[in-house]
């Protein structure tokens, strides 16, 4: 009984202690989800006692109106197709271009010079987008620009796809490759001596010692980042090209989308397109976890 | 013995000119991350004529401190959005480490019943969400949060992500069989967690507090949503707001045919990159020191239990 008691008594305390966490995340996250209703709303502020779930329990239902507004433009289709392609092409060249780069960085005979370079390669991931805008603006600017004579980058879209991937590039490849760098490291050493006492080739060992290796890591960290396809970094493409409409054809994504929809259109196409957003990030990222289970159950997330 | 592994390590490095082309390739990489970062700081070390005449350059004709000197004349703008980041990421990181710990800690503890429901009250969230716009709804309207500083804290409090990578390093450091005799030994759950979990799980913790320090001090997007009031500015907001204006006047003189608005009276060139060069700072001289924590986090962030 006093076992019991004394049981009881601890998954009292530990349930204190998530409490704080709990009551977040039933604030700002379960809430808004309920908040999802004016989506399907003619949502109207009510007067005189205009708070939120009055809005809500008083504004008429459309159904799916919303969506079609949204849907009936091309603006819809082409912040789709940014999404999609620049995300793919990141995973790609991300993906391509770090695993070389930690393989590169593994073969350093000098541990201090190798450690100088994933010093220097590490300081993008500490910048603010903000702080990035400002970089590329150094170059671009139309009056000072070191490239300003080049085009007036900030009206004319051509040049944007090349510059948005090359700044998602210089931005994260740093510490996705010491993400694989650890993984390189931790790969027995054993296996290198032997292949080379064999005669093996650098080459021969990068490709039938290193890769198949880490190639479990490379195959969750793929996948996971396929399931966030319909995310996109709203930092990069709301801040490097400084919002400028006119570069909305090759600049404009899903996550920049929602926040104009947020700040200009009705808070029900706003709600809308957000709750389109999730579900297709939903159905992605479940997909990828489901993959991830069948290639190796132990990196499923959940 | 060392003889022999010494000699199969030099049999097995690279050729010579295959490690000059790594150096070259890697080197370069590596420069490309800190160029633009050295460019700003010349163009804010440029003076005007300079700028008028080779625009930002890599090799300004003169130099001069006039927008350090600008930057300090800002007053109490600058060192007002100063203190909000500080006072942002400070309180933040403190109480969201507090709050990830304990989450983290229930999660790791095989024997609480409760954790199975908790793991996917949480994980569901890094699947599913409201959205935007009735998050910010709840955020101003449900919770009365906008322009204060605590809109600035509160959304950013809990990061899923962080709670699980958390609760893998506890899991990893903490051997279940010490939790379970500090029990026997009659230790309260607090008490355990105080001298048990947080002194094994400090290398977690602090990359746990250094993911969230740097996003509160990064942060721009909070107050885009939540603040108008200037004098609520964290410096990062400070700095967009500067171009939005600049590009805002320069287009309206034209428009307006305003051509007596003095342009040497507007935020110069010069002065924002020099408040460029003062946001990063602190960080570039911090984070080589405290790399190796991000390291760690992110290699078991990666690894699931």
């Amino acid at each position: 009984m006093r076992l019991f008691a004394a049981r009881h008594k601890k998954t009292l305390t530990i349930t204190l202690m998530m409490l704080p966490g709990a009551i977040w995340l039933l604030l700002l996250r379960y809430l808004p989800m309920a908040g999802v209703v004016i989506a399907f709303q003619n949502y109207r502020p009510h007067p005189p006692n205009p708070t939120m779930i009055n809005n809500i329990l008083n504004s008429r239902f459309v159904g799916l109106e919303n969506f079609r507004f949204i849907f009936a433009t091309d603006i819809a289709w082409r912040f789709i197709r940014n999404t999609l392609a620049y995300n793919a092409v990141f995973i790609v060249l991300t993906t391509v271009f770090a695993i070389a780069l930690a393989i590169a960085l593994s073969e350093i005979t000098k541990k201090f010079i190798a450690k100088l370079y994933q010093t220097l390669m590490f300081f993008p991931f500490f910048i603010s987008w903000v702080v990035v805008s400002y970089f590329v603006f150094a170059f671009l600017s139309p009056t000072h620009g070191t490239f300003a004579n080049v085009s007036n980058w900030y009206m004319d879209p051509w040049g944007w796809p090349v510059i948005l991937t090359s700044a998602h590039l210089w931005k994260s490849l740093g510490f996705t490759c010491i993400i694989y760098l650890a993984a390189i490291t931790g790969v027995d050493h054993g296996q290198y001596e032997a292949a080379a006492i064999d005669g093996a080739s650098k080459w021969n060992q990068i490709w039938s010692i290193t890769i198949p290796n880490i190639r479990p890591m490379i195959i969750i960290m793929f996948i996971l980042a396929v399931g966030r396809i319909f995310n996109a970094d709203i930092g990069l493409f709301y801040n490097v090209p400084l919002n400028s409409g006119p570069l909305f054809p090759v600049t404009d994504v899903v996550d920049t989308y929602v926040l104009r929809a947020f700040q200009t259109l009705s808070m029900g196409m706003a709600t809308a397109v957000g709750l389109f957003q999730q579900i297709i990030g939903f159905i992605c990222i479940m997909t990828a976890n489901a993959i991830v289970r069948k290639v190796d159950s132990d990196s499923a997330i959940f | 013995m060392a003889a022999i592994t010494q000699k199969e390590a030099r049999i097995n490095k690279v050729s010579l000119p295959a490690e000059i082309c790594i150096h070259a390739i890697v080197g370069l990489f590596a420069l490309a991350c800190i160029i633009p970062f050295i460019f700003i700081i010349i163009i804010s070390f440029s003076s005007t004529e300079s700028l008028q005449a080779v625009g930002y350059s890599f090799f300004p004709i003169s130099w001069s401190l006039t927008a350090y000197e600008a930057a300090f004349n800002m007053g109490s703008v600058l060192w007002q959005s100063y203190l909000n980041s500080f006072i942002v990421t400070g309180v933040g990181t403190f109480l969201s480490v507090i709050m990830t710990v304990l989450y983290a800690y229930g999660l790791a503890r095989r024997d609480y019943p409760l954790r199975h429901f908790f793991a996917f009250f949480i994980i569901f969230t890094m699947v599913f969400g409201g959205g935007l716009a009735p998050t910010v709804m709840v955020i101003r309207n449900l919770l009365g949060l906008s322009d204060s500083l605590a809109a600035l804290i509160v959304p950013a409090l809990l990061v899923p992500f962080n709670v699980i990578v958390m609760r893998t390093f506890i899991k990893a450091s903490v051997p279940e069989s010490l939790i379970e005799s500090a029990r026997l030994d009659g230790s309260g759950e607090f008490h355990t967690l105080l001298t048990i979990v947080v002194p094994l799980s400090k290398p977690g913790i602090a990359t746990v507090a250094l993911l969230t320090a740097i996003n509160y001090w990064n942060d721009w997007f909070n107050a885009l949503l939540f603040i108008r009031n200037r004098s609520m500015y964290p410096l990062q907001y400070l700095l967009m707001q500067m171009q939005n204006d600049i590009d805002f006047i320069r287009r309206n003189m034209a428009l307006i045919g305003a051509t007596n608005i003095n342009l040497a009276d507007l935020p110069s060139d010069g002065l924002r990159m020099a408040l460029c060069v003062l946001i990063v700072v602190p960080i570039a001289c911090a984070y080589p020191f405290f790399q190796k924590y991000i390291v760690a986090g992110l290699t078991v962030g990666a690894i699931k239990e």
